[in-house]
């Protein structure tokens, strides 16, 4: 496990990382998302990116998919800074990138047949029995073949994410973003997605990003996790190294435990005085807002595996 | 409210109406990328215009009827029934046609452009879009945009010719006026290009900036079901607004 950025990897281009992220700031309504963030994604691989809720992972997809331009720092996806670019070329990179949204974003007046075949449609002007095999076999991979005229309102939440995944991978993309895709999935189809996930990564060298809560999934197709928290990558290395629990972060955040590093409460007055059970106006230190994240301790900032600058 | 509060207000104000212009600009230059999605802008077409068809012919009636039955009350004061044709036509062409129109085109077609728009946005769809490389302000605004500017002047000489009818029903068929001074008196007095083609050129008007308010409010809506909400009451009331002001100042340049 390492605390410091991958180093930037020289020459080829199919030696590069295919996302390579430097010195990137965020601010989103006056709080500090990301300070300094340096991330590197490998091709070929599948990257997980977790953290504590609200730590701005999905943030950081829309700055590698173009949608949010950093405040600070650069974003080179496939050598191409994408905060720079223009709106053709952000287009024609697009292209490449399957994207499942959180909460799937399926276009409601289409069927999930049509839903798949937008893209498709959209962007290539392929024969109508083409289209037909590419969508029903991508809807073959996630068990929905026998959905396709189905509208999406008719579909359960784990079919309504399977259906927005066979719409993220129907182009075969040379990056697929997953932004939480095991919410509302069954063991049986969770398990038919962890599969298919490191299937397209195997067969078809497809680099992916995983944004996701479930460890246990996680570990099982992740080639390596990338851990934020407080603005920075607290932790990055494989998951058997992460699991392990060397930092406060990760042995917090692996354990699921309260206390830590990453406070569980939204910063509150006292509890206490807030409910009347304590004198409120003696001692104005506890009625003050905790701080966001909890300053760390000299001991604990001096450890390998804390955040990077 | 103090002097801050509105200063506020109504530097808000402006700051909307800018950012309402400018996504009236990238409308106008999204509309070219839009020709690809043709069948979009004829779906479009039917649903603001076709569907609109029936509040549109039955409030064109009523407006007619009531018009009739008015002025034919007025003008036998003077003992000038005879011109009731002339005034009616003109009454609806060139004001009550394209305004009552245009009001409740935002109240039909309106509202329904930003609440869909506005849902899009709320549930990511708009998002998405943008994701798989498909320009939304082509894809879903601009179709609208070109169907609120078709529709709106065809539904306006819809409600024109529903409330000329509506007036003969009640004049000449319910109150005995002769049929022929009606028409004739009509045909005589009323300039196509000065009456007719000028509020056609109002309808068209008035598409564009119903059609405008009411997709910038579901394009820009906060991604609540308060926000779709609060969006829609807004296209309404800007929609009623603006489109009576603008008649006003269109027909001053138009006399």
């Amino acid at each position: 496990m390492s605390a410091n950025p991958t180093p930037p990897s020289p020459a080829s281009s199919s030696d590069a990382p295919l996302i390579r992220i430097r010195g990137l700031r965020t601010v989103l309504s006056g709080k500090t998302i990301f300070d300094g963030v340096d991330l590197d994604i490998p091709r070929g691989k599948i990257t997980a990116i977790m953290g504590p809720s609200g730590t701005g992972k999905t943030t950081l997809m829309r700055h590698i998919t173009g949608q949010r331009a950093p405040d600070a720092g650069e974003v080179l996806v496939d050598g191409r800074d994408i905060g720079r670019i223009g709106r053709e070329e952000l287009y024609a990179l697009r292209e490449k990138i399957g994207y499942l949204f959180q909460n799937s974003a399926l276009l409601t007046d289409y069927s999930v047949f049509e839903n798949v075949a937008f893209p498709l449609r959209q962007h290539l002007k392929l024969p109508e029995e083409l289209v037909r095999n590419i969508v029903l076999t991508k809807l073959q991979a996630v068990g929905l073949r026998g959905a396709a005229e189905l509208m999406p309102s008719e579909l359960s939440g784990g079919m309504v994410r399977r259906v927005a995944l066979a719409r993220a991978i129907v182009r075969d993309p040379m990056l697929i973003i997953y932004d939480e895709p095991f919410v509302g999935l069954d063991p049986i189809a969770l398990n038919q997605i962890l599969r298919l996930i490191r299937t397209l990564n195997a067969t078809l060298g497809i680099t992916s990003i995983l944004v996701a809560h479930e460890l246990a999934a996680v570990r099982r197709v992740a080639d390596q996790i990338h851990l934020i928290a407080a603005g920075k990558i607290a932790a990055h290395g494989t998951p058997d190294e992460l699991a392990r629990g060397e930092t406060p972060w990760t042995r917090q955040f692996f354990s699921g435990e309260s206390d830590g590093p990453v406070p569980f409460h939204y910063p509150a007055p006292d509890y206490a005085a807030q409910l009347g059970l304590a004198p409120a106006g003696g001692d104005a230190a506890r009625l003050a807002p905790a701080p966001a994240v909890p300053a760390r301790d000299e001991s604990a900032a001096a450890r390998p595996g804390e955040p990077r600058a | 409210m103090s002097a801050v509060r509105k200063r506020s207000l109504l530097l808000d104000g402006i700051g909307q109406i800018g950012a309402c212009g400018l996504f009236g600009l990238q409308i106008l230059a999204a509309i070219p990328r839009s020709l690809r999605y043709f069948r979009e802008s004829v779906r479009q077409v039917w649903f603001v215009g076709a569907m609109s068809l029936t509040i549109i012919m039955t409030c064109g009636l009523f407006v007619g009827m009531v018009l009739g039955l008015q002025l034919y009350y007025v003008l036998s004061i003077f003992g000038g029934t005879a011109a009731l044709g002339t005034v009616v036509s003109l009454s609806l062409y060139r004001e009550l046609g394209p305004v009552v129109t245009a009001l409740l085109f935002a109240g039909r077609a309106g509202t329904s452009m930003t609440a869909e728009i506005g849902l899009m946005r709320a549930t990511d769809q708009i998002d998405a879009m943008e994701m798989m490389a498909v320009d939304p302000l082509a894809y879903v605004v601009a179709p609208r945009f070109i169907a609120g500017v078709i529709a709106m002047p065809i539904l306006a000489c819809v409600f024109n010719a529903l409330g000329i009818l509506g007036a003969h029903l009640v004049g000449v068929s319910w109150l005995g006026l002769d049929n022929g001074t009606f028409w004739s008196n009509m045909t005589s007095s009323v300039d196509v290009w000065k009456d007719v083609v000028n509020g056609v050129w109002k309808s068209v008007a008035f598409g564009a900036v119903v059609t405008l308010i009411a997709t910038y409010q579901g394009y820009s809506t906060a991604p609540t079901s308060e926000g779709v909400a609060y969006a829609t009451t807004r296209t309404v009331v800007f929609s009623s607004i603006v489109t009576l002001a603008l008649d006003f100042v269109m027909t001053a340049f138009l006399m």
